[in-house]
């Protein structure tokens, strides 16, 4: 298992003229539409404890008003907590002094936002540049750098237009460019496709995705599209008024919801195209040779046409080619019939 | 005084202590002149030394130098082969109706004026937008100074440093130095909050911020103040000529004296071509700035 990158315990945002005097409430159990009508205060997070495993991408998902953009903010502590802490490689950033927490900015983490906010008035070549220029690194060799991530995100010969001479999808990869090029080990995605239409926006996860595959950062990644939560998340986190709900993977979330908010955010969800061999695997058992074979990597959807074909059920091998189980005809019947209501 | 005399007349301050206030107040402030006003009048020695010298190249040059470098700075300032063709043809009459000398220290004037309030008001700008306090306490500040009619303020400044260049020079500023400091504000302030935040993810510190970010955004809004600067430090021409400052403000005040038509008419001309020329290259200057607005349809 791999090491926990970013933690965080029992953050509070209150955002408001005296937050501070009104966390006791929250805690005992005053929500969000109760702090804001008697105490005119608004809850931005109530008590979110998470953790955040090296080399994943983290999806925090919820509705707009969920705290979800609030969240992402107190990684880099754009916005302060009320109360809690935010632990990244075991030091408290919320501590940080201003001077290390520019530094913690500069070197730790890169982040990509949801209308991209690129510097206008810079060409892209400069924008990519910036996290750099920043840290005042040696010019030629930050330009090397900007130029590799240029091409990285396919935007060779656009390096010296402007940002409003690119399409939204160019304008995001420019985004998504900038924040890598400072190498930060924690990368932030504040809705960052949602803005993008929907061919352009499957290109860019497939785009990350490829990238994370080389890259191996922390990706923070917010997203109220619970099909693009699903295709990109290791884990996905579910808030709703700045409570968080649930956290888990994808098999999770969908087959076991932890209450009604989350059962109605996923009942829509195509199940077989998400759900993967490996959850419904039956381990071990004998390879049956009149079966046909399937990676435990593959959809159940993709396996449909095996399913079709097979006598009793399918066999599982890794990516490896070693066998490690087995799943039955009437398990995966079962599931067609469960995802039907 | 009874009751209805009340509501009538006004119950104002007896006429001897009004006497009193207003002497007293004259007394301390002329004091307070014949005390500081050397002092004061040798810290704007630089200033006047400068003014002095930028007026003597001006008219000492050979006049067909100056106007060869005018119109090289028109060109690089508007790109418009029209334009100064135009200031080409301004400049030829003014020299030819005999106004070379005059025009050649109001730009002086203006120039150093310009010049000043830009080194002052850009500054001040930064400030205010940096901190809503700072704001409250200047607005009305600038407000006054624009609204004071410059008269007004002309009676200390004379008491002061007496006629001549520099309390011409302070008028000039005075009256035409707030929409620079305004814009600036304004222009900071009005620097997209997300690409704000991008540049603080990013670890940018607050200088950096300031002239990466703020200050190069800003600058099509701090040339729009540049441009109101000079044209306000124009029409300050013929009142500051009353307190001594040479140029075309001059011959205007004689000719509204004598009734001298012809006279305040060319002159006005020439005030009239020179604010156009002003403002035509400092704007289409400004606009070059912000081309990265407009680049969309290349």
């Amino acid at each position: 298992m791999s090491e926990i990158k970013i933690k965080i315990e029992n953050l509070y945002k209150i955002f408001g003229s005296r937050p501070r005097e009104y966390t006791d409430i929250v805690r005992d159990g005053v929500d969000k539409d109760e702090l804001l009508s008697k105490y005119n205060h608004v809850l931005g997070l109530d008590n979110i404890s998470l953790d955040i495993k090296e080399h994943s991408i983290q999806v925090v998902m919820g509705l707009s008003g969920s705290g979800k953009s609030t969240l992402i903010r107190h990684i880099n502590r754009l916005i302060e907590p009320t109360e809690g802490t935010v632990t990244v490689d075991g030091e408290d950033i919320t501590k940080l002094n201003k001077m290390d927490l520019l530094e913690f900015r500069r070197n730790k983490t890169g982040m990509v936002f949801q209308r991209f906010a690129l510097f206008p008035h810079q060409n892209i070549l400069d924008n990519v540049q910036f996290g750099l220029s920043i840290k005042n690194l040696d010019k030629s060799d930050s330009i090397e750098r900007a130029m590799y991530w240029i091409e990285k995100v396919g935007l060779t010969g656009f390096e010296n237009k402007f940002p409003n001479q690119l399409s939204g999808g160019m304008q995001q990869r420019v985004g998504l460019a900038r924040a890598l090029a400072t190498d930060p080990d924690i990368l932030l995605m504040d809705e960052a496709f949602s803005a993008l239409d929907p061919l352009i926006r499957t290109d860019m996860q497939d785009q990350l995705l490829d990238l994370q595959k080389n890259l191996n950062k922390t990706i923070m990644f917010i997203t109220h599209d619970l099909d693009e939560a699903l295709k990109l998340g290791d884990r996905i986190a579910i808030l709703n008024g700045g409570k968080l709900v649930q956290d888990g993977n994808a098999e999770e979330i969908l087959l076991k919801p932890a209450d009604q908010y989350v059962a109605n955010f996923v009942k829509d969800v195509n199940r077989i195209k998400v759900l993967k061999i490996k959850t419904i695997l039956d381990q071990g058992g004998e390879r049956a040779n009149s079966n046909p074979t399937v990676n435990v990597n593959d959809s159940i959807e993709n396996c449909l046409p095996a399913i079709l074909e097979s006598q009793s059920g399918l066999n599982v091998i890794d990516e490896k080619n070693n066998f490690v189980g087995s799943v039955s005809k009437n398990k995966i019947i079962d599931i067609l019939q469960k995802s039907k209501d | 005084m009874n009751f209805t005399e009340f509501f009538i007349s006004f119950p104002e301050m007896s006429k001897e202590s009004l006497r009193l206030f207003k002497k007293s107040l004259d007394g301390a402030y002329r004091n307070f002149s014949r005390e500081y006003g050397d002092t004061i009048e040798a810290v704007f020695d630089p200033v006047l030394y400068f003014l002095v010298w930028f007026e003597k190249i001006l008219q000492n040059s050979p006049w067909p130098i100056v106007i060869i470098v005018f119109l090289l700075l028109i060109y690089y300032g508007s790109r418009s082969i029209a334009l100064t063709i135009s200031s080409l043809i301004a400049f030829l009459l003014i020299g030819y109706f005999g106004m070379w000398d005059d025009t050649m220290s109001t730009v002086s004037i203006i120039g150093v004026c310009t010049l000043m309030s830009i080194g002052l008001g850009i500054p001040i700008g930064i400030l205010m937008s940096g901190s809503d306090r700072a704001r409250a306490a200047i607005t009305p500040i600038l407000d006054i100074m624009q609204t004071m009619p410059s008269f007004v303020y002309l009676i200390p400044v004379v008491m002061l440093l007496g006629i001549g260049k520099i309390p011409g020079l302070l008028a000039v500023i005075i009256y035409a130095i707030p929409p620079i400091i305004r814009l600036t504000d304004l222009g900071i302030r009005e620097v997209n909050k997300e690409v704000l935040e991008a540049a603080d993810a990013f670890g940018a510190n607050r200088t950096q911020k300031l002239f990466r970010v703020q200050l190069p955004l800003a600058l099509p809004t701090i040339f729009a103040g540049i441009n109101q600067t000079i044209m306000m430090a124009l029409a300050m021409v013929v009142i500051a000529s009353m307190i001594g400052v040479k140029g075309l403000g001059q011959p205007v005040l004689k000719a509204i004296t004598n009734q001298y038509f012809t006279m305040g008419l060319l002159n006005g001309l020439a005030i009239v071509a020179l604010a156009i020329i002003f403002d035509r290259v400092s704007q289409s200057f400004g606009k070059r700035m912000q081309q990265y607005r407009a680049g969309a349809n290349e």
